[in-house]
């Protein structure tokens, strides 16, 4: 059930996260060495159109990559007809995007917008 | 091993395996005990065959839960508490007993653009082909291909998608992409890009494991994947 579309959006994507996720693994390991603390991760973050457009981009390219992949599993798995992949596929897409987006916008700029 | 063989084969009458006590040899290919079976034990069982030597593609069957070419399968190789379960080829609808309809797999031949498109006439003269150029090298990987449908058979990505072409027709498909005397290239890069095309293969391997003449369907899909995508780009053909 992919097409060439389908599967050069989940490639690029892939390409996308690589990079992406190697950022936030050493982020990650960086930002715990003196304890987690909430307040030193948004010191960190608020404000930064870095942060923004690196989690921005993230969680577009998790939400892209995560809808097509599900599509397939839910296809092989159920034997769902298109008309219903289709909109299944947009619905986990949307879903994944605007929770992510959510917590990109809650992190870098909810404190600077007030 | 023991004077008899215990051997379960798949009947289409029953939707059930039916039990056969069969005289062990020293040196019984699986299709020897079917044929042993249908001569002896019961005419009505029905099963394909023909040229009992690996040339054919014919006889393919699941042995042990496997597909294998049952002419070239020795029993000693494959015995499992001196018992063997024999049925018909996995993800091909059956016709009888051990014969599948194979029209399924040989239509996706014909959708993968399996025939090859000649651009010259007879009065053309032969164009030369070396055999060591990087095209000629990668077609004929996939060249000895005996059409058994094994790899179809062992292929997950065909049991979860009716429409997907399988590896044999792919693997046909990456064997014409790379001739250089073919003219229809765009139209099999089309035809392997769509809902069934190679982007559906898992990369699982199956076919590659069990391909009786040692191919790897598995590394034409991936060259497939290669050109499709050089094609999405515009980047050209090699």
């Amino acid at each position: 059930m992919l097409t060439t579309r389908l599967y050069m959006l989940q490639r690029l994507t892939a390409l996308i996260m690589a990079p992406l996720v190697l950022g936030h693994l050493a982020v990650m390991i960086y930002a715990v060495q003196g304890g987690l603390d909430a307040a030193e991760i948004l010191g960190r973050t608020q404000g930064s159109v870095l942060w923004m457009l690196f989690y921005g981009a993230f969680v577009a390219a998790v939400a892209t990559h995560a809808a097509i992949g599900v599509r397939v599993v839910a296809f092989e798995t159920f034997g769902l007809s298109k008309s219903v992949l289709t909109p299944l596929t947009w619905l986990i897409f949307i879903l994944l995007l605007s929770l992510g987006l959510r917590a990109v916008y809650a992190v870098t700029l909810s404190g600077v917008l007030g | 091993m023991s004077q008899e063989l215990s051997v379960s084969v798949w009947r289409s009458e029953t939707n059930a395996f039916q039990e056969f006590a069969v005289p062990a040899q020293d040196n019984q290919t699986i299709l020897d005990v079917v044929s042993w079976i249908q001569a002896n034990s019961d005419p009505t069982l029905s099963y394909r065959f023909a040229c009992r030597v690996g040339m054919c593609g014919s006889c393919a069957m699941m042995v042990n839960g496997e597909p294998r070419w049952t002419c070239r399968t020795h029993v000693k190789k494959v015995l499992k508490s001196n018992s063997l379960q024999i049925a018909p080829l996995r993800n091909l609808p059956v016709v009888k007993d051990l014969a599948t309809d194979m029209e399924p797999f040989f239509d996706k031949w014909v959708e993968a653009k399996g025939v090859f498109q000649g651009t010259k006439t007879r009065h053309d003269a032969i164009e030369p082909i070396l055999p060591d150029t990087a095209e000629r090298v990668a077609a004929s990987t996939a060249i000895e291909c005996i059409n058994c449908a094994v790899c179809y058979a062992a292929c997950d990505s065909v049991s979860g998608n009716a429409d997907y072409l399988g590896p044999a027709a792919l693997n046909r498909a990456w064997s014409l992409v790379n001739d250089v005397r073919d003219g229809a290239y765009e139209e099999r890069i089309e035809a392997v890009s769509g809902t069934g095309g190679c982007h559906n293969c898992h990369s699982q391997g199956g076919c590659a494991k069990y391909c009786p003449n040692d191919l790897n369907p598995s590394a034409s899909i991936a060259g497939l994947k290669r050109k499709t995508t050089r094609n999405w780009f515009g980047w050209g053909r090699s």
